[in-house]
């Protein structure tokens, strides 16, 4: 080599030398990004506590999460912004009026108990944001079910029910649920539903404020390949199939009760849901029979968190139902 | 063995070493010149080697050369020494004769450029299609197979229409769907016949025969004239002054390369023998181009980020699955090799990676889930577990 050329300092490392664009980072505010106009609009809708609630979860996550680190003396992960999504999901499935402190205590349980006990990102078995939210509806179901249901900004609304209007504060679906468990029913229209599920429904957690925006964001999701469709399509459609199996209105049961939030959101993080194509699939499926199994015939009709816990545990086994063929793998007994 | 000693004048295409294994081939003298050392050099991939140094003659002639004593075809292929052009460097003569109880039924000529960053192949198809088919008429003849496909990526159609016009109908040329490693041989063949080629088995298990175009083009050179495989068309590219494709004289040195390209452009931080997914990164440029050399891509610190340990978290997305052309599960592999528990990858089928490098390319984490197959391919082999 002649010697006017300098010589570069070279690197030796093994292939491959090229990496994709895409980050973990990228893919989380990806994630941020298309739950953002739900979670603005909720906040538009419900008011200051809706924002209080969105604060206390996500900075009891993001701090809960540094804190952690700092004292096992792990590098800092917060960079990955997963901790973010986290305290955002789980704001997303809390109603607005829940008192601050126990919004601060489920993000810490999201993510200390549900995510940084396991070793961090990547090693939790269960979805840390709803094992923050199960911890909270367990450990609080009393004071939950007697909060005012409202933002501030909130109006009594309760389109459509007759002799009903004294259940103020009631979510769609646990009037519905008593409409079918009363003798004849009230009469409880649920196609009169559909409009403020979509657009603006103020009864439920933050995330139910309008299924329009969260089926968006899914979309979103889907076209950018960060989430798998087959997952919320297995998910809603054996949720639809069953509600209406079971009798009732499947647009209804698909739209209330945070389903939507947890098929588009919940059910596809990564780390607690299966690999395979096929497992992913019959994942989706799993957590739409559970939950419309829990709806009709369990003690109460908000089980989303729950069905999607118990697939979360089934992941493992199945990817171990679904390891892929292979290639070249091909009909060895044959050969 | 080199057949020539020091001060010995030699002439275009003579012989300068050759060996008897039936797995190898010639090396013949791409100038005149006068031999200068015969001992050992570097390679690209770092191997201590034989090696024979001609210093060139004033005057240089590329228009001729000493023909190889032509025989019947595969004679005539191993005296030209000629090999796989597209990377892996196989002897042609030894996949010109496959084994007698399997019927090849089709010759498959892979125009699907290796890797991204490369495209020699691409050229070569622009520039010379006769020579391509040419070769490839001469393998289906020798083999017997009935069918000829050519495969090249939809993202060529300047060359798939370059190919069509010189073909006479009996050559198929089929557009492929462009993804990596399309150009892989079981992958390619795979996209051409729908025929997985069997664990274990060679192509022909599948009735097929796979080669490069470059190599097709190089065996119809030495079928029809006895020239023997002295240079080849290299993409230099990246961080360099005038990137392109270039015909080089096999043993020319990477640094010599640089250096008539105009030198590296801003930080180099990586040079690399062949393309970024799976060619070695070079420690010092003063190594040959080799018949198997399809390019020298210079990149900088931006398009090259340092290699990660391993300790970084996998998210379980599920990407490097998608992607791994052998349907093999990477990131499951590499956790349990991280861990270096052996005997639970070893069911996984590490021995199946084809080291494409599509896992380690695509993990969001930056996990180095190729190294890591490759330790846990290393622990199989060591136990005697053949590939």
């Amino acid at each position: 080599m002649s010697e006017d050329i300098e010589k570069p300092r070279l690197i030796v490392a093994s292939s491959p030398h090229i990496v994709a664009p895409t980050t973990c980072r990228e893919i989380m505010l990806w994630v941020v990004g298309a739950l953002a106009p739900a979670a603005i609009w909720s906040m538009v809708a419900m008011g200051v506590p809706a924002i209080v609630t969105y604060a206390a979860c996500i900075g009891s996550a993001v701090i809960t999460e540094a804190a952690w680190n700092a004292i096992a003396k792990k590098p800092q992960s917060l960079s990955d912004c997963s901790a973010v999504v986290t305290g955002l999901l789980l704001a997303m499935c809390m109603p607005p009026m829940t008192p601050w402190w126990m919004s601060a205590i489920a993000g810490f349980i999201a993510i200390a108990l549900g995510k940084m006990i396991f070793g961090g990102l990547g090693w939790n078995l269960f979805n840390p944001a709803l094992v923050g939210r199960a911890f909270v509806v367990m450990s609080w179901a009393g004071v939950l079910s007697k909060l005012p249901n409202k933002g501030w900004f909130a109006t009594l609304d309760v389109a459509g029910t007759k002799g009903l209007d004294a259940i103020s504060g009631a979510t769609r679906l646990a009037i519905a649920s008593a409409d079918r468990a009363a003798a004849g029913g009230y009469g409880y229209d649920l196609v009169a539903q559909y409009r403020p599920l979509l657009f603006k429904n103020l009864e439920g957690s933050l995330g139910e404020v309008s299924a329009a925006l969260v089926i968006l964001g899914g979309i979103v999701l889907i076209v950018k390949g960060i989430i798998d469709w087959r997952i919320p399509a297995g998910y809603i459609g054996a949720m639809g199939l069953l509600s209406w199996a079971f009798g009732s209105d499947p647009v209804f049961h698909v739209l209330a009760g945070g389903v939507l939030l947890g098929a588009f959101f919940m059910a596809t993080d990564y780390v607690s849901s299966p690999m395979t194509k096929n497992g992913r699939l019959v994942y989706g499926i799993g957590c739409g029979v559970f939950n419309a199994v829990g709806r009709f015939f369990g003690p109460m009709p908000e089980t989303t968190t729950f069905a999607i816990l118990f697939m979360n545990g089934l992941a493992p086994l199945i990817d171990k139902a679904f390891v892929p063929r292979t290639f070249g793998w091909v009909k060895r007994d044959e050969e | 063995m080199p057949v020539v000693t020091v001060g010995e004048k030699v002439k275009r295409g003579q012989l300068l070493g050759s060996v008897d294994a039936p797995v190898s081939a010639p090396v013949h003298s791409p100038i005149d010149g006068e031999v200068t050392e015969v001992g050992t050099c570097l390679t690209a991939g770092g191997a201590r080697v034989a090696s024979v140094t001609v210093a060139p003659s004033a005057e240089q002639d590329f228009e001729t050369f000493i023909p190889v004593e032509r025989g019947d075809v595969r004679a005539t292929v191993r005296a030209a020494g000629i090999v796989g052009m597209g990377g892996a460097t196989f002897p042609a003569s030894v996949k010109l004769t496959p084994p007698k109880d399997l019927e090849i039924s089709s010759v498959i000529l892979n125009g699907c450029e290796c890797e991204p960053y490369l495209t020699c192949d691409h050229r070569l198809m622009l520039e010379e299609p006769e020579r391509v088919l040419r070769g490839a008429h001469v393998i289906a003849e020798t083999v017997g197979a009935k069918r000829i496909v050519v495969g090249v990526e939809s993202n060529k159609p300047d060359a798939i229409e370059s190919l069509r016009a010189v073909s006479s109908g009996d050559v198929e040329v089929m557009s492929l769907v462009t993804r990596y490693p399309q150009g892989a041989e079981k992958q390619l063949i795979w996209a051409v016949l729908g025929k997985e080629v069997p664990h274990g088995k060679l192509p022909a298990a599948a009735g097929a025969l796979v080669h490069n175009v470059a190599t097709a083009a190089a065996i119809a050179d030495a079928v029809d004239a006895g020239k023997p495989l002295m240079e080849r068309v290299v993409t230099v590219t990246g961080r360099v002054a005038r990137p392109g494709n270039y015909r080089v004289l096999v043993g020319t040195l990477v640094s010599d390369l640089i250096e008539f390209v105009g030198g590296f452009v801003g930080e180099v931080s990586r040079v690399i023998a062949g393309g970024p997914m799976t060619g070695p990164a070079l420690a010092n440029l003063d190594v040959p181009i080799t018949k198997g050399t399809s390019g020298i891509v210079a990149l900088g610190p931006e398009e090259c980020p340092p290699v990660m340990k391993g300790d970084q978290p996998c998210m379980r997305c599920g990407r490097c699955t998608e992607v791994c052309p052998m349907f093999l599960q990477p990131f499951q592999i590499g956790t349990l090799a991280n861990q270096r528990l052996w005997d639970r990858a070893a069911p996984l089928h590490p021995l199946d990676c084809i080291e494409c490098g599509a896992c380690a390319y695509i993990c969001p984490t930056r996990r180095p889930l190729l190294q890591l197959i490759r330790l846990a391919k290393a622990a199989e082999m060591a136990k005697g577990v053949k590939p």
